[in-house]
């Protein structure tokens, strides 16, 4: 199994350790419920460093980003990052991915450089798919295994990480990214970006640097009880936002625009994989499509439990299902038929021998002030 | 981890506390480690007999959802009120007194005999350690 920089420090902090996509990652350290709620309540920190980034600079680098993603990365200035996804050739997704457009001085004159920043379980998958698609002579480095990523998320974020650094957070509009000094290490990469829908940081190191950054965002994160969130609370987190998850939510098969993703697939571009099908799904519509749901029992859904409509029929399947901390209620996201997808449609979920009554409901699932 | 000697075990993390012809059955240590924080218990089998290896029960934790396995045969006399959401909606105590507050069932046993079957702590233990 895979370790990250910080493998044995969650190990010594009394971890409950699983594999995920190869490495050997923290789940909780105490509770997932408390973990999740020291994040939308003040701060935590999470170790993601198995999450894969790559490299790509040349002068035809943007070409070559805008063909393989359905966002249009045009629009990005040095120093923007942007939620993106790559599409195949049968109108599904080969993964979900961050586009960092980064600052002039990493690449020549004439040249532009990004980092795209990939699911874990997907980096030799997309890897060959960008290669295969590189025809531009774009320079491509994988740099996953010499890169560390924490996440610093939660309201009082800023107020940890501002301590540490010389960069300007207050300024730092979302999705938007530096780079500079993190508790006396140079050269960090830190974005105004995460996955728990409660505000905060992502921080990119070289894996030499992170235990130092660790330690220092610990103790800079006393005075707020910080504590570190592993993937258990990152997955109720997003849950509650109704932030896809690759493999579950989102896969080969699935279409952005099913998935509620049309926000990044921007079919008005001239071209990217599956372009004509996605045109096509927006004109005419989809089949299906990703929804939210409550259930109005205690019975938490699950990934592959078969929805059904209130008759008995068959009209869709869970992607995702937990109890939610904040809501103190089980939530889950599915595909539906179109003609049930409205909010406030009930439906049935199929758990076993029990069918469990739930309402279609609005994500996200729980505001955040 | 702890693995109370007066117990029995099964190869699902059930134990049961034999009382004469009747016991208390609940999930081990390690299972409720494992499974992580409980949310729900649901057991609507009170008066059922049913028999070894059947379900009796669901467990929904976090992460997961369980089903309970009879460790032997019987009938359930009753379900820990303390656990139900008719009673006091704890499924917490399982995580935190799994083999006190957290008993999940008490059964008449269908069949003593079925009791060798099961594992004594050193053998459970040598199962999960």
């Amino acid at each position: 199994m895979k370790t990250t920089p910080l493998t044995e420090v969650h190990i010594g902090l009394g971890a409950k350790m699983a594999e995920f996509a190869g490495y050997n990652m923290p789940i909780s350290y105490s509770t997932i419920s408390d973990e999740h709620e020291q994040v939308r309540a003040s701060v935590g920190i999470f170790d993601v460093s198995h999450m894969g980034e790559f490299i790509l600079k040349g002068k035809d680098a943007t070409a070559l980003i805008q063909q393989v993603t359905s966002n249009d990365v045009s629009k990005l200035q040095p120093g923007d990052a942007q939620y993106s996804c790559l599409p195949n050739k049968e109108g599904g997704i080969v993964d979900d991915l961050l586009v960092y457009r980064l600052f002039e001085d990493a690449c020549a004159e004439g040249e532009q450089a990004y980092m795209l920043v990939v699911n874990a379980s997907n980096i030799l998958k997309d890897w060959k798919w960008i290669k295969e698609h590189n025809t531009y002579d774009v320079r491509m480095h994988d740099i996953s295994m010499f890169t560390g990523l924490l996440a610093l998320q939660g309201p009082d974020a800023i107020k940890v990480l501002e301590k540490l650094t010389t960069i300007d957070l207050a300024e730092m509009k979302y999705y938007t990214f530096n780079k500079g000094v993190v508790a006396g290490e140079e050269n960090i990469l830190v974005s105004a970006t995460g996955y728990t829908g409660s505000g905060g940081f992502e921080i990119y190191a070289r894996n030499s640097q992170l235990v130092t950054i660790w330690n220092a965002i610990m103790e800079a994160g006393k005075e707020f009880n910080i504590q570190p969130i592993g993937l258990g609370a990152r997955d109720t987190l997003r849950l509650e936002m109704g932030y896809c998850l690759y493999g579950n939510d989102i896969d080969d098969t699935t279409s952005p625009i099913e998935a509620g993703l049309g926000w990044i697939t921007k079919t008005k571009k001239e071209n990217f994989n599956s372009i004509e099908t996605f045109r096509a799904q927006r004109k005419e519509g989809v089949s299906q499509k990703l929804v939210g749901f409550k259930m109005e029992d205690r019975r938490v859904p699950r990934h592959d439990y078969i929805i059904e409509d209130v008759d008995g029929n068959e009209i869709g399947k869970v992607t995702s299902g937990t109890q939610s901390p904040t809501l103190d209620i089980p939530i889950g996201m599915g595909y539906v038929h179109v003609d049930f997808a409205k909010v406030g449609t009930a439906i049935k979920i199929v758990a076993g021998k029990k069918r469990l009554d739930a309402t279609i409901t609005k994500m996200p699932f729980v505001k955040i002030s | 981890m702890s693995y109370p000697k007066e117990l029995k075990y099964s190869k699902e993390h059930e134990w049961i506390r034999v009382d004469g012809d009747e016991a208390y059955i609940g999930i081990t240590d390690f299972a409720q480690g494992e499974l992580g924080e409980l949310v729900y218990v649901e057991v609507e089998t009170v008066g059922e007999t049913i028999a070894e290896g059947e379900v009796f029960g669901t467990v929904e934790a976090v992460k997961t959802t369980s089903d309970l396995f009879m460790p032997v045969g019987g009938e359930i006399l009753e379900f820990n009120e303390k656990l139900s959401d008719s009673g006091d909606d704890e499924p917490g105590l399982i995580n935190s007194d799994p083999y006190g507050d957290g008993w999940i069932i008490k059964i008449k046993l269908s069949d003593l005999s079925e009791l060798d079957a099961l594992m004594d702590a050193a053998a459970y233990k040598a199962l999960v350690a």
